[in-house]
């Protein structure tokens, strides 16, 4: 899938991001750089405190470098300014939390609408997509189910439709299976390798082996550096 | 197109959201209903009494000045006797010097009132006789409704006539109409030549029998003075007060409104100089009009202050509750700027459910606020009047409290940290 005529998806140039915490200053990532390419399939790894979290929130553009520049498709994030830059998230990111962090008051259907009603100049045929999409994950039955009627498995597959909704530059998944049980989080999983499969790119936080090694390659932090990058045998 | 679908659907999430939390939303709007409900009701309430007052005082005439008779103080009379004849209050002298020497007076007329029983076959009445002048009706405004006033020719003959006002032929003669029946007034009968239209548009119902029915009766001021003569027999509480007085009132038309007071002034001034005693006061219904509107005005800023500290301390309910609110759903914020959400987005979402309840809150207060003037209407018997502008203004009122109490909730939600509003529990 990777094409090197294509634009890395997301690319990190020498990102340092601070923390201030009293009197100290917290170094969550050090002169961080690193570039996804289009189609693959990452698990970013690390112990709590390894600067995973912050990287995630930086790719995710909630938060910003303190310095060095991050881009997404060749795009520069340092110059976008609030609406900008929320426009982008809108657009281009595919958000799924741990938390599955569906909103409680809109039903399924709406809840997937829900990155499109921000868009400046949303696509006319979203509803059509969202459908597709809430059957594509299994649940075109419960469009209107709020979501305390869903299992967390079910609570997920929306959230994923959610985040497919825009059809973004790339998924970013945070710690996506750690509220489930491992056969659902075994379902997830396959339902993130189709998905790669189908050629999107995926970027899964985590800190658990086992679900680090279904992803493609692993990405390894370690004090806010580059750890370890290494190919998965059994990655599609 | 897509911004009205928009303002449709968060407009929708917000009732939704808040229907999540019924009673809490109820107990807020609460504040501004009672607001609003008072605005309203307080507005009716002054209105129609400041509108009752005025019209009395129309009445009366803005062009008029009133002359008075006032009985002087007691300790003033002297002595105990329990017959002697007080002798008080204006004279025709007064009311010829009036009509003659002051040129901005275009027309003066004299009552004289009596005391005396009204009687139709068996039903009675007491009511004001008042002994005037043709030219009564020019200058106080009044109409008649049926037949016709007094002429000079029965002023001129000393004739036997008399007009009823409408609540004493009413009574007197509830089924047929009253022209022409001989009335007895006192010892003698007078022949009824016309019926005068009510001051104020009354009720339908004629009165009941027994009631104390405070009318009016108008005879020729000759035919007065000819049968009940100067002094009146007052009988009170076993004693005998005679008095003598020789007009009760005199009013007095001016040529123009800018006149009225120098016509009072001189009125005052040339009275002054004839009485030994005050015994006389002079009315000037211009002034008492103005000071009525003075009045109506403090009312209404008090009114207006009472409503708006009400509404300040719905608002800040308001404003607390979304506080609360914003807090609650710091999460729900972080979700929604993480997917895509742009500041001004979180602001109206929040701004909208501020406006809902309030809005919600003020148009419940105008449902109320409309009810209470038909209560008190009903059970005080007092005069309200809803103006068309009130509910307008207190609408406008409720949604205005709903974005400046909102206001400060939405910003403090979008300005939010995405991050941490995500991390919140």
């Amino acid at each position: 899938m990777a094409n090197s005529a294509e634009l890395p998806v997301a690319e990190l140039r020498d990102v340092t991001r601070l923390y201030k915490m009293g009197a100290n200053e917290v170094r969550a990532l050090d002169r961080f750089s690193f570039t996804f390419a289009p189609g693959e399939y990452w698990s970013i790894m690390g112990s709590s405190g390894s600067g995973k979290s912050t990287l995630l929130n930086i790719l995710g553009c909630i938060d910003r470098p303190t310095r060095g520049e991050y881009l997404v498709e060749g795009e520069m994030t340092s110059t976008l300014d609030d609406d900008q830059i929320s426009e982008l998230r809108s657009r281009q990111i595919g958000f799924v939390f741990q938390s599955y962090n569906l909103i409680p008051q809109l039903n399924v259907l709406e809840n997937i609408l829900v990155p499109l009603i921000y868009q400046d100049d949303p696509p006319p045929d979203g509803e059509d997509r969202a459908r597709r999409l809430a059957q594509r994950v299994g649940l075109g039955d419960r469009l209107d189910h709020r979501p305390t009627e869903l299992s967390g498995g079910q609570q997920q597959r929306v959230a994923i439709a959610r985040a497919l909704v825009n059809d973004p530059t790339f998924l970013l998944a945070d710690e996506a299976t750690g509220n489930l049980d491992s056969k659902t989080a075994g379902e997830i999983l396959d339902l993130f390798d189709e998905l790669h499969a189908e050629g999107k790119t995926i970027l899964l936080v985590t800190h658990e082996p086992t679900v680090g090694r279904r992803a493609q390659k692993t990405l390894r932090l370690k004090d806010g550096r580059i750890d370890e990058v290494r190919e998965n045998r059994g990655g599609a | 197109m897509s911004v009205q679908r928009g303002l449709g659907r968060t407009i929708r999430l917000g009732v939704q959201s808040l229907l999540l939390h019924k009673l809490r939303a109820i107990l807020t709007m609460l504040g501004v209903l009672f607001g609003v409900a008072s605005v309203i009701a307080m507005l009716a309430i002054g209105e129609g009494a400041s509108e009752e007052a005025q019209e009395q005082i129309r009445q009366l005439g803005s062009q008029n000045v009133i002359l008075r008779s006032v009985k002087p103080p007691e300790d003033l009379r002297g002595g105990s006797e329990t017959t002697r004849v007080l002798s008080y209050g204006l004279t025709t002298a007064d009311f010829e010097r009036v009509r003659d020497s002051l040129p901005a007076v275009e027309r003066a007329v004299p009552v004289r009132q009596l005391q005396q029983e009204v009687r139709l076959e068996e039903r009675y009445l007491n009511p004001r006789v008042l002994a005037t002048l043709p030219e009564y009706v020019d200058v106080t405004g009044r109409v008649v409704c049926e037949g016709r006033f007094l002429s000079t020719t029965d002023e001129r003959t000393v004739a036997n006539v008399c007009v009823l006002g409408y609540e004493v032929a009413r009574f007197l003669s509830p089924f047929e109409s009253s022209l022409g029946k001989r009335i007895k007034i006192g010892p003698d009968y007078f022949e009824c030549v016309g019926v005068m239209l009510p001051r104020v548009p009354l009720s339908s119902d004629a009165p009941a029998p027994g009631l104390d029915v405070t009318g009016e009766v108008f005879v020729p001021l000759t035919t007065g003075r000819r049968w009940f003569g100067e002094v009146q027999v007052k009988i009170r509480s076993g004693s005998r007060d005679m008095e003598e007085v020789q007009l009760h009132e005199v009013y007095a038309r001016v040529d123009h409104a800018d006149n009225v007071q120098l016509v009072a002034e001189a009125c005052k001034e040339m009275l002054g100089r004839q009485h030994k005693q005050k015994d006389y006061e002079v009315v000037v219904p211009l002034e008492l009009l103005l000071r009525a509107e003075e009045t109506k005005r403090i009312f209404n800023i008090v009114l207006g202050s009472i409503a708006g500290i009400s509404l300040l301390v719905g608002g800040i309910g308001i404003m607390n509750v979304m506080l609360a609110t914003v807090t609650e759903r710091t999460r729900e914020i972080g979700i929604r700027r993480a997917l895509g959400a742009k500041r001004r987005h979180i602001v109206t979402q929040f701004l909208v459910e501020t406006v809902v309840l309030s809005v919600g809150g003020g148009l419940l207060g105008i449902a109320l606020g409309l009810l209470i003037p038909i209560g008190v209407e009903h059970w005080a018997e007092m005069r309200t009047i809803v103006t068309p502008g009130a509910p307008i203004l207190a609408f406008a009122i409720s949604a205005g409290v709903g974005v400046i109490f909102g206001l400060y909730p939405a910003w403090r939600a979008a300005n939010m940290d995405p991050v941490d509003a995500l991390r919140h529990e």
